[in-house]
């Protein structure tokens, strides 16, 4: 067997679900890759010095920047001749990706470099103890959008990112799971036969800061997909070609395994609400599968 | 190649030279004109470098990481907001020992805004773990971008290294410069072959996580090599002399300190207009001299111990400050005399120039006035007091 890309032997969670991905998208990009990663936990896991899991070479510089070294990091293999030898993936969590690092990332896609970027979407700041971002979801509880007396949780539905990246132009743009794992591979080997600038962006369930069972963590990226909160989707050059279809489940199934979203289990008018995202999801992108 | 040419101008020919595989720049006054002439060089095919317009000086200096940890020369330029900008990953280039180099044309701080010059930018990034050099005129810093990259890329260092010029009066200014030949720049900077780089062939894993069981160990090391700094930053000069016949000192420079009773301490292109005083009153047969700073960090306390040492009284002129606090460079000239025995009777500290206010030489002149027997601590020069009245009239 060829040398691990990705070692076991890191310091992640039980059941992390960003491992994972993180490990199986290294895999399918190969051992000709360079990855540069913001800050997060993915870096914090894999990289604590004296120790290396990265089989391939692998950058780290801050929280927002991934994207701009990425983009010199492409920019000084094109000047030395090898850019077509060498793949570049750029990755970081929710919060680097859709907040502090947007600006930097829409620079990357908007110059157009030819660079994967991979948003590991566990859908809060979990290396920093389960703050909301911009990707958390509608009503999630979490330690800075708590649920109290005057308060449901999270305020905001999920900031539209894949849509963000198809206003861009960009060549490739896709949403995968760690529920579904071929397809995500699939994705990013995709992505690696398009130039210029691609986004994919995986849900990565945290049992930590979902609060479900590690066991869990496939069956809750699954149900995210099944229950039409998290659409499957690719666009080549701005057009949809890709959709995972469904036979849609209710979100209630997905939303008891954890919580982040017990609060609103015995409140019809809140699950309703969330029933209301994943129809417009199904409506939208035509997720159900017509008998 | 010798002829009349803007400061920009010449960065940008020398730069050229110096043959960056990665530029990258995000528009700043008073810097613009550096990297509009590179971006003209790369469209023309005259300098085969990427040019990578970016969207925040953050993201500048972020690409120029990128390409460095790829093993390819880069450069970019700033200012004032636009370097403070990019501190966060200032630091952050230090600490991954990545050899770039940066031209910082100075320039003041906002609120309120002010385009014009200081030094209040690099000052304040001083403690990144950047070597700052602040040149004197437009062939100092011509001179001083190539030594740059020498040092940067010293196997010994692998550090980053700024070159401070003062905006407008450097970048906007013209002067007869030499700008050396391809030759001779070859000669001096070789092809850059890094100790380190992202390889798929040689995996290795860059900027990782260090514990309190580590980190202490890699900032004692970036203290330690910037202070081995200090004895190579001679040497390359020296080596300079020899291929491109033109000497600096390196780390400070003395004029007329010798024999004078009375020296002023200053950085950056002042040094010209202080030297014109210095030569005025020394015709009256003053015992006046300069003590200029070329290599701010690291900081050359045994040089200027030595320099300042038997000179009576000590001027310090800050073009920059430290709120709320003593004079920056004021504040490190006096620690390098705390409890030696050989010691100026005074030291006081001026401040000067800031946003753009010219320093003439009625300025200095003034600031020689000044060092009576009486310490003065951040005194500033050239207020207008019809503007510090309590009501003003617009």
């Amino acid at each position: 067997m060829s040398k691990p890309l990705f070692f076991p032997g890191h310091t992640a969670c039980a059941g992390c679900g960003q491992s994972l991905a993180a490990r199986l998208v290294i895999e399918a990009a190969g051992p000709n890759t360079i990855v540069v990663n913001n800050t997060g936990c993915l870096e914090v896991f894999s990289t604590y010095y004296p120790l290396t899991a990265w089989g391939v070479p692998f950058v780290h510089s801050l929280f927002e920047n991934a994207a701009a070294v990425a983009s010199g990091v492409e920019a000084a293999l094109t000047y030395l001749g090898k850019k077509d030898k060498v793949n570049v993936i750029a990755q970081g969590g929710d919060g680097g990706t859709a907040d502090i690092g947007l600006q930097a990332l829409s620079g990357m896609w908007e110059r157009g470099h030819d660079v994967l970027y991979v948003c590991y979407d566990n859908e809060a700041y979990m290396n920093t103890g389960v703050q909301r971002s911009g990707l958390t979801p509608f009503n999630s509880d979490t330690t800075t959008s708590p649920v109290g007396t005057q308060s449901m949780g999270n305020l905001r539905p999920k900031k539209p990112m894949p849509e963000i990246a198809v206003a861009h132009a960009i060549s490739y743009v896709a949403t995968a799971s760690v529920g579904f794992l071929q397809d995500l591979q699939r994705k990013i080997k995709k992505a690696f036969s398009l130039k210029g600038p691609k986004y994919i962006q995986v849900h990565a369930p945290c049992p930590l800061g979902w609060r479900h069972e590690p066991r869990q963590t496939i069956e809750v990226g699954r149900l995210a997909v099944e229950t039409g909160l998290y659409p499957l989707i690719e666009y080549e050059f701005g057009k949809l070609t890709g959709v995972r279809k469904i036979q849609p489940k209710p979100v209630e199934e997905y939303l008891r395994l954890q919580g982040r979203f017990r609060h609103l289990l015995n409140n019809p008018q809140a699950i309703k609400q969330i029933q209301e995202i994943a129809d417009n999801n199904i409506d939208r992108y035509g997720l159900k599968i017509q008998l | 190649m010798k002829g009349f040419l803007e400061g920009s101008r010449a960065v940008a020919e020398v730069i050229k030279l110096v043959k960056p595989g990665v530029i990258s720049a995000y528009p700043i006054t008073p810097q613009t004109h550096i990297v509009e002439e590179l971006a003209r060089m790369v469209a023309n095919g005259e300098l085969p470098a990427q040019f990578i317009n970016v969207e925040s000086e953050h993201s500048a200096v972020s690409v120029c990481l990128g390409a460095v940890a790829t093993g390819v020369r880069a450069y970019t330029a700033t200012s004032s907001q636009g370097l403070i900008y990019m501190s966060e990953v200032l630091f952050n280039i230090a600490g991954m020992r990545l050899p770039l180099v940066l031209t910082c044309a100075n320039r003041a701080l906002s609120a309120p805004i002010n385009i014009w010059n200081d030094h209040q930018d690099s000052i304040s990034v001083r403690d990144t773990g950047w070597i700052q050099l602040y040149a004197e005129d437009i062939q100092e810093v011509v001179d001083l971008q190539i030594i740059a990259y020498r040092l940067a890329e010293d196997k010994a260092l692998m550090l980053p290294v700024m070159v401070c010029m003062d905006g407008f009066i450097l970048t906007h200014g013209i002067e007869n410069v030499d700008i050396p030949n391809q030759e001779q720049v070859d000669r001096f900077l070789p092809f850059y072959k890094p100790l380190y780089k992202l390889d798929p062939d040689e995996p290795l894993t860059m900027g990782l996580l260090a514990d309190p069981d580590y980190y202490l160990e890699t900032r004692f090391a970036l203290q330690e090599t910037l202070k081995e700094a200090l004895s190579l930053i001679p040497k390359i000069t020296q080596e300079f002399a020899k291929v491109f016949s033109r000497q600096y000192p390196g780390l400070i420079e003395e004029y007329k300190t010798k024999d004078a009773e009375r020296v002023i301490v200053a950085m950056g292109s002042v040094c010209s207009t202080i030297k014109e005083v210095v030569d005025e009153l020394r015709a009256k047969g003053k015992k006046v001299g300069l003590l200029k700073i070329i290599t701010f960090r690291p900081f050359p306390a045994k040089e200027i111990y030595d320099a300042l040492k038997n000179v009576p009284k000590v001027a310090v002129l800050d073009r920059a400050l430290s709120l709320g606090s003593f004079a920056p460079l004021a504040a490190e000239i006096r620690a390098v005399f705390f409890g030696k025995n050989k010691k100026p009777k005074l030291i006081s500290s001026f401040i000067a120039g800031l946003g753009g206010r010219d320093i003439t030489v009625d300025s200095i002149k003034e600031i020689f006035r000044l060092l009576t027997t009486k310490e003065k601590t951040a005194e500033f020069i050239d207020l207008k007091p019809e503007l510090l009245k309590e009501k003003i009239d617009v």
